[in-house]
């Protein structure tokens, strides 16, 4: 863009929440207690390099191992912080299992706890009154409109996480993925599947 | 309006930058020490209650409006930042941006 564009002689002003954000950067910097350098390494850590992708490899690995399934149900934060998956925030991760007869989904009825650790920040629907709501009034009827269509015998179990419990939803290994990798399990694992509000399919 | 659950498209992780910012801000003074996260997760879901009461709140830009106040009201209260501070810094970059040519790197006075 041209620096003598007429239209923009001096610099584009930022939304006000941009710059009251940006005043307290400066002013947390200048007492120093914050890093700067710091905030950078995060927005990176969580554009960039934390995101579904790992909750998938947990839950193929648990598809693919059996004493690691075990373990992951009975001690989630140990079995994942063995991969290399911490939460920062002391939280517990546990892990709920899909059956034929459960199907489990997970919301945070009071603001967005989320399990960062394995699957970054939550998408902008996890985080909305709509869907906060809901999960918990009319949880098939929600998961209706995410395309999920449970069977009359399996029943809804909805998990309301909090600051210190977080959940991963292990959905059902598809039919037809038994001779396939770790890696490629980890492929059918969607981000909405380890949610709840969607299965993982065979490819 | 009401937030369609059916939207596969990819987002962003953060739609806007001051998004990351504010969100990356709140878990640095975490990690600091400067609050617990069960005090934080209390304070903002208190916030969007508030919030929601007078519209359904999409998850977008009305959720992280509701952080970021609920962030200056904690570094209020702790003393780190206080309300009056954060106006005049406001006002400070306001200006920097307003006499800084486009294109030049914006710095304060």
């Amino acid at each position: 863009m041209p620096h003598d564009d007429p239209d923009h002689p001096h610099s584009l002003l930022p939304p006000d929440p941009a710059l009251r954000v940006k005043a307290l950067e400066t002013i947390l910097t200048q007492k120093g207690l914050i890093d700067p350098a710091a905030l950078d390494v995060i927005i990176d850590t969580y554009q960039h390099r934390i995101g579904p992708k790992n909750g998938a490899q947990v839950v193929a690995r648990a598809w693919s191992d059996p004493a690691f399934r075990a373990a992951l149900l009975d001690d989630a934060t140990a079995a994942v912080s063995e991969m290399g998956f911490f939460g920062r925030q002391g939280e517990h991760i546990v892990a709920v299992e899909n059956t034929p007869e459960v199907h489990n989904m997970v919301v945070c009825t009071l603001c967005s706890c989320y399990p960062w650790p394995l699957l970054g920040v939550p998408p902008a629907w996890y985080k909305s009154d709509a869907y906060r709501a809901r999960a918990v009034r009319e949880p098939r009827k929600l998961l209706s409109e995410f395309g999920v269509t449970l069977s009359e015998g399996t029943s809804v179990r909805v998990w309301d996480s909090t600051a210190e419990v977080r959940y991963l939803v292990v959905p059902m290994r598809p039919e037809g993925t038994e001779g396939l990798s770790p890696e490629a399990l980890a492929e059918l694992v969607s981000r909405d599947a380890m949610i709840g509000t969607g299965v993982a399919v065979a490819p | 309006m009401t937030v369609s659950m059916t939207d596969r498209a990819p987002d962003p992780v953060f739609s806007e930058p001051w998004h990351g910012q504010v969100f990356a801000l709140t878990v640095h003074l975490h990690d600091k020490g400067l609050f617990s996260w069960p005090r934080w997760t209390d304070r903002f879901g208190a916030v969007l209650a508030r919030h929601g009461l007078s519209k359904e709140l999409d998850g977008g830009e009305d959720y992280f409006a509701a952080w970021l106040e609920t962030l200056e009201a904690m570094l209020a209260e702790e003393g780190a930042a206080s309300g009056a501070e954060v106006d005049r810094m406001r006002a400070a970059w306001e200006k920097a941006y307003l006499s800084t040519p486009h294109g030049h790197p914006v710095h304060l006075a």
